[in-house]
C-alpha cells in the first residue's frame, strides 16, 4: 500500500481506537477522579457489559442489549460498592486489594457460567465503507462517533448537572464538600456506578468490532488507566485527548516499524509525555 | 436408558452422561465440594489397587478452552479403559490439577501430583511456555510427562528423557506436510501473518525451510506483537500481489483478526490459508467469518462428522460427547477443540500400552516403562487412535501423523487433502535414548 | 533522630521475633512433606521479590507497577548467562544482581521525577518496553516459551564441596539465606537513619525536602535497592528453577508483589513474607476444593482486608504489637 494510503489508514484506525478507548477510561476518570481509588476491577466491568450484551443480544436483540446490559454492570457496581468499597472506607490500598478480590470473583462467575470461550455478535448495523487503499467498517465509524457523544453527554453531565457539581466538589476537597452538605457516600456510589456504566457500554459497543471473553478486561484496564492519568486526572479533555494521542502514536509508529518494535517505541514515547509531564496533559497539579 | 442388557451404546451413552454430570458438577463449583462425587466421576468398575493418572489441566487462563474439552475427553477415555478392565487390570484414577496457564503454577503442579497426589503419571498440558516450564521439574523429580502440546520443544531435544508427546504431532511436522499444498494448489506468493511469539516463529521458521526446500521464498513476513486487540494497521504490511495469506493468529482475538481482514481486503482478497488453532472451539457460522468462504484450514482431526469416515468415528464421538458439526451434544453452542483434545484419548491410550508390554507395577519401574515406549515404532489407527495410525520416533519422543487440509464451505469444513506420514517428518535433531535415566 | 529511639528492650523483641521466624523456617524443612517443602522453598524467594517491593512501596511510599523489569532483570542476567556462557552459581547472581542495580539506576533517572499515579504508570509502561523486548529479542531470550536451563546449572562450590542446586535441602536453604538476608536488609532500613529519611518522604515529601534533605537522591537509593533485591530474587529463582521466560517479566508478575505485600502488609518487615505465602496457599488449598476456586481466593482477600485493612501484619502491629518494624 501506498504510503498515503498507510498514513490515512493509520489515522483513521488511530482516531477509531482512541474514541473507543476515551469511552473506555471515561468511566475510570470519573471513578478515579471522584474516588481516588485504584480500581482494579474495572476493566471487569467492561467485560461483563460484553459478555452481557452477547446473552441479550443473542437472545433478544442489540438495542436490548445497549439499555440492560449496562444498567445490570451499574447495579453490580452498586452492590460491590456497599458490600465491599463501603466497609473499607475506600482506603486506597485496602481498595486495591479488595478490587483485585472482586476482579477474581468476577472472571470466576464468568468462566463458570459463559465459559472460556470468544463469542462475538453481528455488528447491529454494518456497511463496508471502500476507500482507493482499503475497506474499512462502516460500524466501526458509528461507534467512534457514539463514543464522542458518550463523551459531550458525560462532559454535560459533570459541568451542568448538579450530581456532576456535586462530583467535582467531591473530588476538589472532600471534607470541605462533606461540610457543605454534599452526600458525600451517596455520590461515592453514583460515581462508582456512573464508571462502571460507561464502561459496560464500551464492552456493548465493541463486542460486534471484537469478542466476549472471560479474560477481555485486563488489557483494557491498563490502557484506561495510561489514558487517565497521561490525560490528566480530573480532566475529562484530558482523557480524550490522551486516548486520541495514544491511538495516533500506536497507529502512526506502526506504519514506519516492526510491530513488536513498534509497540515498544510507541510505549516509550508515550511514557515520556508523563515523565516529562508528571501532571499529565490537562492535570490540575500533580496527581 | 432401557432396562434390561446394557449394550456398549447405552454404556457409551451413560459414560457420555456422566461425564456430561462431571461437566455439571464442575460448573456449580462451589456447590460441588464434595471429593467423592468428584473423584467418583473418574473411577470405574473397581480392580485392584488403582493406577493413578495426574493430569495437568488448563482449567483457568489462557488455555481454559482447551482445558475443558482435555477434561472431558480424559474422563470419556479414562470411562472406556475401566470399563474395559482399566490397564493391566487396574482400575485407573486421574487426578487434576489446574495450573491455570501459568509455568509458575504449571511447576507447582507437577510437584504437587508428584509428591503430594503420588500419581505414577503425568499428561495433558497443552501450551508452550507452561511445557518448557514445567518438564525440567518432571525430569528432575524422575516422574514420566506427557504432554499434549503440538509444540516442537520435546522433538527438539531441549527437554529431558522423562518428557514424551506420543499422543498428538508437532508444528514442524504439520507446516512441513502442508507446505507443498500450498504452494501447488494455492499460490507461490505466500505471505505469513502470525503471533510475534514462539508458536508464530515456529511456524515461520518450518515453513520458510519447507518452502525453500521446495525452491520457493516466502513474499512476506508480518509478525503481530502479543495481545493485540486490533488488527487493521498491520494489513498494510501485507504485500499488494500477495496470493496466499498464511495465518496462524490465535487467542481471543481471532473472531476480530477475521473480520477486519474482512473489511479491510474486501472482495479482493488473497487465497487463506490459515490453521484450526485460530477457531478452536468457535462455531463457523459465528458472525463475522462469513470471510472465510472458500479458505483453507488445515486440522489435525476433521471436527465435522464424515470428513475422515472410519468404523472409529462414531464411538469416538460419542464417548466424547460431539455430535456431526464437532459441538457438545448437551449444548450445540460449546463448539470443542477437536483438532487437539484427540491428542488426550491416544495418550491415555499410550500410557495404557506401555504399562501393558512393559510390566510396569510401581514407580520403581519407569525404566522399562520409557524404554518400552521408546522401542514402540508404531501406534495403529483404532477406537484407541481414532485420528489415525501413528509412527512414533523413540529418540525424538515425538509422534508422527497424517494431516488433513479442509475447505470452508457453507460455514462447515470439508476435507480436501490429507497428508501421508512421511510427509512430515523431519531429519532428527536430537536423541533422548542416549541420555541417563 | 536516632539514639533514644533505638531503646534496647524494643530492639531485643524486634530480633528476637524477626530470628524466631528464620529459625521457624530453618527448622520447618526437616518437618515438611516433600511437595510443601518445595512449595515453601518457592514462597521463600517470592516473598524475597515482595521484600523487594515493600522497600520502595512500604518504606518510602512510592507505588510501583513495574517491578516485573526488575525481578526479570534478575533473572535473565543470570539466565542467560549460564545458558550460553556456563558461568557458576555465584557468578550468575552477581551479574543478576548487576543487571538489576543498573535497570533500577536508569529507570530512576527518568521516572522519578513523578510520584503518586504517575510513577504508577510510568514504571507499568516501562516494564511493557522490558516485556516486549524480552520478546523482540527472541532469538536470544526464548521469547515467552523461555530457555531451560537443566543440565547447565552449574553446582555450588564450597572449596572441595560441591553441591547440586536442583537437591531439595539446597533450594530450601538458599531460597532461606536469600529471604534472611533480605529480611535483616529491611529491618536495618527501618533503623538506619537512611532509613528514617525514606519513611519521612513516604510521609510527606515536600516537608522532607524543605528541611534540606536531597529527596530524589533518597528515592533512587530506595528504588535501587528495591530493584536489587527483586533482581535477586529473580536471579535466585531462574538458579533453582531452571527456567527464563518472559511471562516473569509480564503485568501479573508486577501485579503479584503489590498484592502480597498490601495483603501481608506494607510497611512491615514480615508483611511480604506473610501476604505471599497466605496467597499461595490460598490458591493452592482452594484448588484442590473445587475448580471454581478464583471464587473462594476473591472472596478470601476481601474478607481478609476488610477484617484488616492495612495488611495481616498491619492489623497485627495496630492491635497487639505496636513496637512491630
Amino acid at each position: 500500500m501506498s504510503l498515503e494510503g498507510q498514513l490515512f489508514l493509520a489515522l483513521l484506525e488511530g482516531a477509531v481506537s482512541g474514541l473507543v478507548l476515551a469511552l473506555m477510561a471515561l468511566g475510570l476518570s470519573l471513578v478515579f477522579g471522584v474516588m481516588r481509588i485504584v480500581n482494579v476491577a474495572h476493566g471487569e466491568f467492561y467485560m461483563l457489559g460484553a459478555v452481557l450484551a452477547w446473552y441479550l443480544a443473542t437472545t433478544a436483540n442489540f438495542l436490548v442489549a445497549l439499555v440492560a446490559a449496562p444498567l445490570i454492570v451499574g447495579g453490580v457496581a452498586l452492590a460491590s460498592d456497599r458490600l465491599v468499597l463501603r466497609p473499607i472506607k475506600y482506603a486506597p490500598e485496602a481498595t486495591i486489594v479488595a478490587t483485585i478480590g472482586l476482579l477474581y470473583i468476577f472472571q470466576q462467575l464468568v468462566l463458570s457460567i459463559y465459559g472460556p470461550y470468544a463469542r462475538s455478535i453481528a455488528p447491529p448495523v454494518y456497511f463496508r465503507v471502500d476507500l482507493p487503499w482499503f475497506g474499512y467498517s462502516g460500524y466501526k465509524i458509528i461507534v467512534a462517533g457514539l463514543a464522542a457523544l458518550l463523551l459531550a453527554a458525560t462532559w454535560l453531565l459533570v459541568t451542568r448537572t448538579r450530581l456532576g457539581l456535586y462530583m467535582r466538589a467531591t473530588q476538589q476537597d472532600r471534607e470541605i464538600a462533606q461540610a457543605f452538605g454534599v452526600p458525600v457516600e451517596r455520590i461515592y456510589a453514583a460515581a462508582f456506578a456512573l464508571g462502571a456504566v460507561l464502561a459496560a457500554l464500551a464492552g456493548v459497543l465493541v463486542l460486534p468490532i471484537q469478542q466476549a471473553h472471560y479474560l477481555m478486561g485486563l488489557d483494557p484496564l491498563l490502557l484506561s488507566f495510561m489514558v487517565v492519568i497521561i490525560g490528566g486526572l480530573g480532566s475529562l479533555k484530558g482523557t480524550l485527548a490522551a486516548a486520541i494521542l495514544i491511538g495516533l502514536v500506536d497507529g502512526l509508529v506502526s506504519v514506519f516499524f516492526t510491530p513488536t518494535l513498534a509497540r515498544i517505541v510507541a510505549s516509550i514515547l508515550v511514557a515520556m509525555v508523563l515523565v516529562l509531564r508528571t501532571e499529565g496533559l490537562y492535570g490540575e497539579g500533580a496527581g | 436408558m432401557p432396562a434390561g442388557k446394557l449394550t456398549r451404546r447405552a454404556a457409551l451413552k451413560a459414560a457420555g452422561a456422566l461425564a456430561g454430570a462431571g461437566v455439571a458438577s464442575r460448573l456449580l463449583g462451589p456447590l460441588s465440594l464434595d471429593p467423592a462425587l468428584r473423584s467418583s466421576v473418574y473411577a470405574g468398575a473397581p480392580s485392584g489397587a488403582p493406577l493413578k493418572i495426574g493430569f495437568q489441566v488448563h482449567r483457568t487462563g489462557i488455555g481454559a478452552a482447551y482445558g475443558k474439552w482435555y477434561d472431558r475427553t480424559a474422563v470419556a477415555a479414562v470411562k472406556l479403559i475401566n470399563a474395559r478392565g482399566g490397564i493391566g487390570g487396574r482400575r485407573v484414577e486421574i487426578v487434576a490439577e489446574d495450573d491455570g496457564t501459568d509455568p509458575k503454577r504449571g511447576v507447582e503442579v507437577v510437584e504437587k501430583l508428584a509428591q503430594q497426589h503420588k500419581v505414577d503419571f503425568i499428561f495433558g498440558t497443552l501450551f508452550s511456555h507452561v511445557v518448557i516450564a514445567s518438564a525440567p521439574r518432571a525430569g528432575e523429580l524422575k516422574i514420566p510427562y506427557l504432554v499434549v502440546s503440538e509444540g516442537y520443544h520435546v522433538a527438539s531435544g531441549k527437554m529431558n528423557r522423562y518428557t514424551f508427546q506420543p499422543g498428538i504431532t508437532d508444528v514442524r511436522a504439520q507446516v512441513t506436510a502442508l507446505a507443498p499444498f500450498v504452494l501447488k494448489n494455492l499460490g507461490k506468493k505466500v505471505t505469513m501473518v502470525f503471533p510475534d511469539y514462539a508458536f508464530g516463529h515456529d511456524h515461520r521458521d518450518f515453513f520458510s525451510a519447507a518452502v525453500a526446500k521446495q525452491g520457493g521464498k516466502i513474499h512476506a513476513l508480518v509478525p503481530i506483537p502479543p495481545t493485540e486487540a486490533s488488527f487493521t494497521k498491520y494489513f498494510p504490511k501485507i504485500p499488494a500481489d500477495t496470493e496466499v495469506l498464511y495465518h496462524v493468529m490465535v487467542g481471543p482475538g481471532v473472531l476480530t483478526f477475521v473480520k477486519e481482514l474482512g473489511e479491510h481486503f474486501g472482495q479482493k482478497k488473497p487465497k487463506l490459508f490459515g490453521f484450526i488453532d485460530s477457531l478452536e472451539a468457535v462455531d463457523f457460522a459465528s458472525p463475522g467469518l462469513e470471510y472465510l468462504e472458500g479458505s483453507y484450514i488445515w486440522e489435525a482431526f476433521p471436527r465435522y462428522a464424515g470428513q475422515y469416515n472410519t468404523q472409529w468415528e462414531k464411538p469416538y464421538r460419542d464417548a466424547v460427547g460431539v455430535d456431526a458439526n464437532g459441538a457438545s451434544k448437551s449444548d450445540a453452542k460449546d463448539v470443542s477443540t477437536y483438532s487437539h483434545m484427540f491428542g488426550v484419548w491416544e495418550t491415555l491410550f499410550v500410557i495404557k500400552e506401555a504399562v501393558e508390554k512393559s510390566g510396569y507395577k510401581t514407580t520403581k519401574d519407569y525404566k522399562g516403562f520409557i524404554e518400552t515406549l521408546e522401542k514402540t515404532g508404531t501406534f495403529r489407527e483404532g477406537l484407541e487412535h481414532p485420528q489415525g495410525t501413528k509412527r512414533f520416533v523413540g529418540r525424538l519422543h515425538q509422534a508422527f501423523g497424517q494431516q488433513f487440509v479442509s475447505q470452508v464451505a457453507g460455514k462447515k469444513l470439508k476435507v480436501v487433502h490429507r497428508t501421508k506420514i512421511e510427509d512430515g517428518m523431519y531429519a532428527p535433531e536430537a536423541d533422548y535414548t542416549k541420555q541417563p535415566l | 533522630m536516632s539514639g533514644a529511639a533505638g531503646a534496647t528492650p524494643r530492639a531485643g523483641r524486634v530480633f528476637g521475633l524477626h530470628l524466631a521466624v528464620i529459625a521457624l523456617l530453618l527448622g520447618l524443612q526437616f518437618l515438611l512433606p516433600p511437595f510443601h517443602h518445595g512449595m515453601v522453598a518457592r514462597i521463600m524467594i517470592l516473598a524475597t521479590y515482595a521484600i523487594g517491593y515493600n522497600l520502595l512501596l512500604g518504606y518510602t511510599g512510592l507505588m510501583s507497577l513495574g517491578h516485573a523489569m526488575f525481578f526479570s532483570a534478575g533473572m535473565y542476567a543470570t539466565g542467560l548467562a549460564v545458558y550460553y556462557r556456563g558461568v557458576g552459581t555465584v557468578e550468575g547472581l552477581v551479574l543478576g544482581l548487576a543487571a538489576a542495580i543498573l535497570l533500577a539506576v536508569i529507570i530512576g533517572l527518568i521516572t522519578l521525577r513523578t510520584t503518586g499515579v504517575a510513577f504508577l504508570i510510568v514504571t507499568m509502561m516501562f516494564a511493557q518496553v522490558f516485556f516486549l523486548t524480552t520478546l523482540y529479542f527472541n532469538a536470544i531470550t526464548g521469547g515467552d516459551q523461555g530457555l531451560v536451563l537443566s543440565g547447565r546449572v552449574p553446582p555450588l562450590r564450597f572449596g572441595n564441596w560441591e553441591v547440586a542446586l536442583t537437591h531439595p535441602a539446597v533450594k530450601y536453604n538458599l531460597a532461606l539465606a536469600v529471604l534472611t538476608v533480605c529480611l535483616l536488609l529491611t529491618l536495618w532500613v527501618t533503623r538506619s537513619p537512611a532509613g528514617r529519611v525514606l519513611i519521612a518522604i513516604r510521609e510527606n515529601a515536600d516537608r522532607t525536602r524543605m528541611l534540606g534533605y536531597n529527596v530524589f537522591n533518597y528515592k533512587l537509593l530506595a528504588l535501587v535497592l528495591s530493584g536489587a533485591v527483586s533482581g535477586l530474587a529473580g536471579s535466585v529463582w531462574t538458579l533453582l528453577f531452571s527456567y527464563v521466560g518472559s511471562s516473569y517479566a509480564g503485568i501479573l508478575y508486577s501485579i503479584y508483589p503489590l498484592l502480597w505485600t498490601l495483603l501481608g502488609g506494607a510497611g512491615t518487615v514480615l508483611g511480604p513474607l506473610v501476604g505471599t505465602g497466605l496467597m499461595t496457599y490460598i490458591v493452592d488449598l482452594t484448588s484442590g476444593l473445587t475448580d471454581s476456586y478464583l471464587l473462594v481466593v476473591g472472596a478470601a482477600l476481601i474478607l481478609c482486608i476488610m477484617w484488616l485493612p492495612t495488611g495481616v501484619m498491619g492489623g497485627v502491629r495496630r492491635r497487639w504489637w505496636s513496637w512491630l518494624p
